[in-house]
């Protein structure tokens, strides 16, 4: 199997190049940043979800007294909205914008992927509204209405066909890495999520068999979705930026392969000391510690690409957030292989531990990869730059040091909770009294990731309106000098 | 273009073997099992009642299974039965009629698939959703107000036989309470969950 380790839109004749991959990236301006708006409507959204969330579980007097957002309703709207709204819909812009560069062709049926984000709006906004009014599944990571879930498979599923088509469109050529992860994500999540309706809300598994088939799903869509679209855009992004191929062949495969062979059969893991077989929590477990090939490879192949190359995370805004997104990939696996393990998990189980590690691979790693993505893909499709360089540092400095205060709090926090719940002579009140300043650290990170999104929502929104444009900036919008280069004095550029 | 195939083969092939592996190999294990007679003649564990079955829908609705968990650990493997919270792990017969499941992640609340063995007292599991503090000083539950109805007392009259007593003070002196339909129905659901009988596989 070839698999190029050279992108392959670089080509022999640098200024045909060019010219094609402009017009490849403007073919993609009307529906890719249309995804791209969407996703960050939701992110917004999402994250006042979150807000709410958050401060209910230290003061739970808060906005207690309407169903609508008791909770119990507030926490799976937030996950949905993030996952199905943020996170689903900034990955189909980045898999379409990856996959025709790719494949050195332009976006085809515009209209139809238009169509396609004003749906996919329309069903996950039908399916939060759900939530919130109690109509919920009640099962984790599928709260959606079946009907709800179905529409979006079905809309996923017309994004993977013209994906497809787009590839089959190309001149003959190599298979780049990012394209084995895109059509990964592609084909892997309509049938997770299809076969996770079935199996649970279609009455094709019986009591505690639809447990497993709950977090085979729910751990198969960090892992078989939103993984290979965060890292195949690492593999795209960060040669790209700093202008040198990616360092093995041989790692890309192995990391590519094994993932897809071990990341499976994680899911499991979510259900240790549960009643369910122990050969089937054992699997879950073999597969989770397996997963250290992977991601050592992964992280072997970033780093070696990497090296000689750190300087420019000073000025690059799209490699300091994929770059800090890459290295949360390595550090949320790794913490994910070794929670696996029965002893650990007898603690950190039903604890905050673990929705702090879930944050480390959603936020941490998946969305800091797209950040980093949209900051490099929206000025190429609308020809305009970024228009501050310090709502970039307050994005970055918010986002990472708010997931770093949230997974640091709910850790520490988190296995310390486990630690007292398998001491019977705590009492229980004890624990829930004992939890509460870390609850408090996660509200504050939370504020800081938020004031992050706001300003990312700000540069977005000017970018799209075209409002305080430098139409003609000088060049790239870059967080500090680079090395070895005097500041550029705009009046001189023009 | 056979590569491609190859590639799309790979992909499809690595995911299906899953599923077949953790979803439909455990479903081929599992579906046969059945309810057992224990020592008093009962098939356990029992149906529940279609008012049961429509508290466990307000149970999901409103989002309980967010903070609590509906699982024993074994012995041995953290403190569950060490805290009361069952008699014997729980195993996967307990769960034939549980649709959609609700086996839990998260134990911000204490684990409930006892609280009918722990707690049979309609009033307590009353107060409790109306304001978890009542009954369990420092807990950070959610209030439900939105179960109950309340009501004002007309002058000279008493409240009706199934007004929920409260501790003074948490009501005006002309007022009581009411439980919905949804709260009567949820409080029926809570009082069904144990799994304190006998199975083959775990002894109480």
């Amino acid at each position: 199997m070839v698999l190029a380790v050279q992108d392959p839109s670089e080509g022999a004749d640098p200024r045909q190049e060019l010219r094609s991959r402009a017009e490849i990236d403007r073919s993609c301006q009307g529906p890719v940043t249309l995804f791209v708006a969407s996703a960050v409507a939701w992110l917004l959204f999402g994250s006042l979800l979150a807000m709410a969330a958050s401060i209910k579980l230290h003061s739970p007097g808060f906005l207690s007294h309407h169903a609508w957002l008791t909770f119990g309703r507030v926490r799976p709207a937030h996950l949905n909205t993030v996952i199905y709204g943020w996170a689903a819909m900034v990955g189909i812009a980045a898999m379409l914008w990856l996959q025709t560069r790719l494949s050195r062709v332009t976006l085809v049926f515009p209209r139809l992927l238009t169509a396609i984000a004003w749906l996919w709006n329309l069903a996950v906004a039908a399916g939060t509204v759900a939530i919130l009014a109690g109509h919920g599944t009640g099962v984790e990571w599928i709260e959606f209405p079946v009907p709800v879930a179905l529409a979006l498979a079905l809309l996923f599923g017309a994004v993977g066909l013209v994906s497809f088509y787009t590839f089959a469109r190309r001149p003959p050529g190599h298979i780049y890495v990012t394209q084995w992860y895109l059509f990964g994500a592609i084909l892997w999540f309509p049938y997770l999520y299809l076969m996770a309706q079935l199996m649970i809300h279609l009455g094709g598994a019986t009591g505690v068999v639809q447990g497993s088939a709950n977090w085979w799903f729910a751990h198969n869509v960090l892992g078989l979705f939103l993984t290979p679209i965060g890292v195949g855009a690492v593999y795209y992004l960060i040669p790209k930026v700093i202008g040198r191929p990616i360092h093995s062949y041989y790692l890309s495969l192995l990391g590519f392969w094994s993932l897809a062979l071990f990341y499976n059969w994680a899911g499991t893991h979510h259900l240790v000391g549960g009643p369910l077989p122990a050969w089937l929590i054992s699997v879950g477990i073999v597969g989770s510690v397996m997963m250290f090939i992977p991601v050592t490879a992964v992280a072997i192949n970033h780093h070696l690409t990497m090296v000689g190359h750190f300087h420019m995370l000073r000025t690059s805004p799209t490699l300091r957030f994929v770059v800090f997104g890459g290295m949360s990939y390595t550090l949320v696996s790794f913490q994910g292989s070794l929670q696996a393990l029965r002893g650990v998990n007898e603690i950190s189980h039903f604890t905050h531990y673990t929705v702090a590690h879930a944050h480390l691979g959603v936020y941490a790693f998946y969305s800091m990869v797209m950040f980093g993505a949209v900051y490099y893909m929206l000025p190429r499709m609308t020809g305009r730059e970024w228009s501050s360089a310090r709502l970039i540092r307050i994005h970055f400095w918010g986002s990472a040091l708010g997931i770093a205060l949230y997974w640091g709090g709910l850790t520490w926090g988190g296995w310390l909770q486990g630690r007292m719940m398998n001491d019977a002579a705590i009492p229980f009140l004890d624990i829930v009294r004992f939890t509460i300043p870390f609850l408090w650290s996660r509200s504050f990170a939370g504020v800081l990731m938020t004031i992050g999104h706001v300003a990312f929502a700000v540069l977005v929104w000017r970018m799209l309106a075209g409002a305080r444009e430098p139409a003609r900036a000088p060049g790239p919008t870059l967080l500090g000098r680079p090395r070895g280069e005097r500041e550029i004095n705009p009046a001189e550029a023009q | 273009m056979n590569r491609t195939a190859l590639l799309y083969a790979g992909i499809i092939f690595t995911v299906i073997i899953s599923s077949i592996g953790l979803v439909f190999i455990p479903e081929y294990q599992l579906f046969r099992l059945e309810p057992v007679e224990a020592a008093d003649g009962n098939l356990y564990p029992q149906p529940r009642t279609e008012f049961e079955e429509a508290g466990r829908r307000v149970y999901i609705a409103m989002g309980c299974v967010y903070c609590h968990s509906q699982q024993v650990r074994p012995e041995h493997f953290g403190a569950d039965i060490d805290r009361g919270w069952g008699t014997r792990r729980s195993v996967a017969r307990d769960y034939l009629y549980d649709q959609p499941h609700q086996l839990g992640t998260m134990r911000t609340g204490p684990d409930l698939v006892n609280i009918g063995s722990r707690q049979s007292d309609d009033n307590w599991h009353y107060q409790h959703l109306y304001d978890p503090e009542l009954t369990s000083p420092g807990s950070t539950m959610p209030k439900f107000p939105f179960l109950f109805e309340k009501r004002t007392l007309e002058p000279g009259r008493e409240p009706p036989f199934n007004a929920i007593r409260m501790p003074p003070g948490v009501l005006a002196e002309n007022e009581y309470l009411l439980p919905t339909t949804d709260a009567q129905q949820l409080v029926a659901y809570l009082k069904s969950m144990r799994h304190d009988y006998a199975v083959p596989e775990a002894q109480p």
